[in-house]
């Protein structure tokens, strides 16, 4: 055996099983989603038939998925929104050297290792028993409406409890961005007479953009595969207005058995996500200063 | 910004801090009360403190979702994929970077790119290759399906960490002797231990957590896992609060510990992995 056939047989060795797995778990179930969307089939059948575009024409007027699209592009814009301004405002506090940081950070980001649905779980616990044992006592009206049986006030729980377990996260990713920023460049601004508000904008703000750019990635992208939360707070509801597009599409395929139509659905799903984290990050990536 | 300083002004911004962190950690603080209650505690007020503590809760959820058996799947699933994944894409990312060149480029920008399909859009197909593979609803087919799912961002994070090893200890092991296989897990793979940390912390809060895999892959209720066995206390009629609570406290107590005691490191390798990737 020659020395090029050894380092072959050891490149193949070592690398085949990643490919195996890869191909069998990702690759060829994407590719059969893609066939998937332009066939028929209700899952049962051992016929599957063609379908043509006729799966992509009828989704598009389908009402069903375009509530939850949009349902999910509100939320997508108020996460990615409440979850940046509030994680950098906490990120600024910490970055005061406070004496009770690692207590502080040790809260934050706690609820961040818990899964969604435990979280979801949870918080339907404290909307519905919670609140409604304020609203009593207090007599606010805010807190004697059932949240989770009113559409906007599902969309805001929705907001804010995803906030309240991600916020943690995104916090300690712009900390540790803020102490990356040099001390002497902060006093040169000072003593160039630069105000708070100044230094911020023109200092801190174009230092910390590569963390901006994952975390608005990071927002924009899990909120857009939002599931959990939805499944285990809202389920939906009310009269699924608050059905996110992963949510949406499990329904489909899993309780209604429209295997082919849900998948064409979450083709689209794939080109939507696809495109808008993709030039989300070219865009950011280009106004990004180099140290 | 008086950096050094400690005046009235950051006294007042402590203060609020502190109110609004202990205000985070409510929600879990009554979940956790909340399990010690009768259901009539429960009703009556949710934020009192349980007059007599009901540990009873606790045992008729201990054995209505059999809490030992689930929570043993999660640990053997969260365990086997993770190290599955630690070792199958470590293994590749080495040759990958080792012989770079047009084969190795293609594969690994094929891989990398999968990155961003959601799971969702895979999902549904592969519920089918499963079926016809005979490994669905079994606990060693979701650990195949976490492999799969894992590879992608773990070879991308080994492949740059890799990239700044540099070879001389490899050329000097392959001198004296040393194969491949003795060169990677002798030299190579303690070399690799930061980045195989960070890859270990993420995946681990990823699976361990994970509900969407387990939801359509693990029907039967010997194959629970925690959140699966959580979710049987949030069915449609049911409302035993007291019992919900109390299975939830369960399902948080495990990973807050973990955190509580691996905090630096969680939050170090997950800071990591969210920058590098």
């Amino acid at each position: 055996m020659t020395a090029r056939t050894r380092r072959l047989i050891t490149y193949a060795a070592f690398i085949t099983p990643a490919l195996c797995f890869f191909t069998l778990i990702i690759f060829i179930p994407f590719l059969r989603a893609i066939l998937f969307s332009f066939q028929d089939w209700n899952g049962i059948s051992s016929e599957i038939g063609w379908a043509g575009w006729s799966n992509y024409s009828e989704l598009f007027s389908d009402k069903g998925f375009i509530r939850s699209f949009t349902f999910t592009v509100k939320f997508v814009v108020a996460t990615t929104v409440l979850l940046n301004v509030i994680s950098l405002a906490l990120a600024l506090a910490m970055n005061l050297s406070l004496k009770t940081r690692n207590f502080l950070r040790t809260a934050f980001f706690l609820p961040y290792v818990i899964g969604g649905v435990i979280i979801g779980f949870i918080w339907q616990f404290i909307i519905t028993q919670l609140f409604a044992e304020v609203g009593i006592s207090t007599g606010w009206s805010l807190f004697q409406k059932n949240w989770l049986s009113l559409p906007d006030y599902a969309f805001w729980s929705l907001v804010i409890v995803t906030v309240w377990h991600s916020v943690g996260y995104f916090m300690i990713i712009y900390l540790a961005a803020l102490q990356g920023v040099p001390k002497d460049m902060m006093e040169a601004a000072e003593i160039d007479g630069a105000g708070p508000l100044k230094r911020f904008w023109n200092v801190t703000v174009p230092l910390i953009r590569p963390a901006m750019t994952i975390n608005l990635f990071l927002a924009i992208s899990s909120g857009f595969k939002g599931f959990d939360l939805n499944f285990a707070l809202t389920k939906g509801g009310p009269f699924g207005t608050t059905e996110s597009l992963a949510l949406h599409i499990y329904l489909d395929a899993f309780t209604k058995n429209l295997f082919t139509y849900a998948s064409a659905k979450a083709v689209v799903f794939f080109l939507v996500l696809a495109v808008i984290t993709l030039v989300q990050v070219a865009v950011m990536k280009r106004r990004e200063v180099e140290m | 910004m008086n950096q050094g300083r400690y005046n009235v002004g950051k006294l007042a911004l402590e203060l609020v801090m502190l109110a609004f962190g202990l205000l985070f950690f409510f929600p879990l603080y009554l979940t956790i009360i909340n399990g010690f209650k009768t259901y009539n505690e429960v009703v009556t007020s949710t934020t009192r403190l349980p007059e007599v503590f009901q540990f009873q809760n606790f045992t008729a959820v201990w054995n209505q979702i059999n809490f030992p058996g689930v929570f043993m799947n999660s640990i053997i699933i969260t365990v086997v994929s993770v190290a599955g994944i630690l070792l199958i894409s470590s293994m590749a990312a080495y040759q990958l970077v080792r012989h770079p060149g047009r084969t190795s480029q293609i594969i690994f920008l094929v891989i990398l790119s999968s990155l961003i399909i959601p799971f969702q859009t895979m999902m549904i197909p592969l519920v089918k290759v499963a079926k016809d593979l005979n490994i669905i609803n079994t606990i060693h087919g979701i650990i195949i399906m976490y492999w799969g799912f894992g590879i992608p961002l773990a070879l991308f994070l080994y492949h740059g960490f890799i990239k700044a090893v540099p070879k001389e200890l490899e050329e000097a092991a392959s001198i004296d002797g040393s194969g491949p296989a003795g060169i990677f897990f002798r030299i190579l793979l303690p070399l690799l231990k930061p980045i195989t940390s960070t890859i270990a912390i993420l995946h681990s809060l990823w699976i361990w957590n994970d509900f969407l895999l387990p939801l359509i892959t693990l029907s039967s209720v010997e194959n629970k896992t925690i959140p699966l066995a959580a979710s049987v206390y949030f069915g449609q009629y049911t409302n035993e609060w007291h019992l919900a609570m109390a299975a939830l406290t369960l399902a948080i107590l495990p990973i807050m510990l973990f955190f509580l005691f691996m905090q630096r490191y969680i939050i170090q390798g997950i800071t990591a992995g969210a920058v590098k990737g």
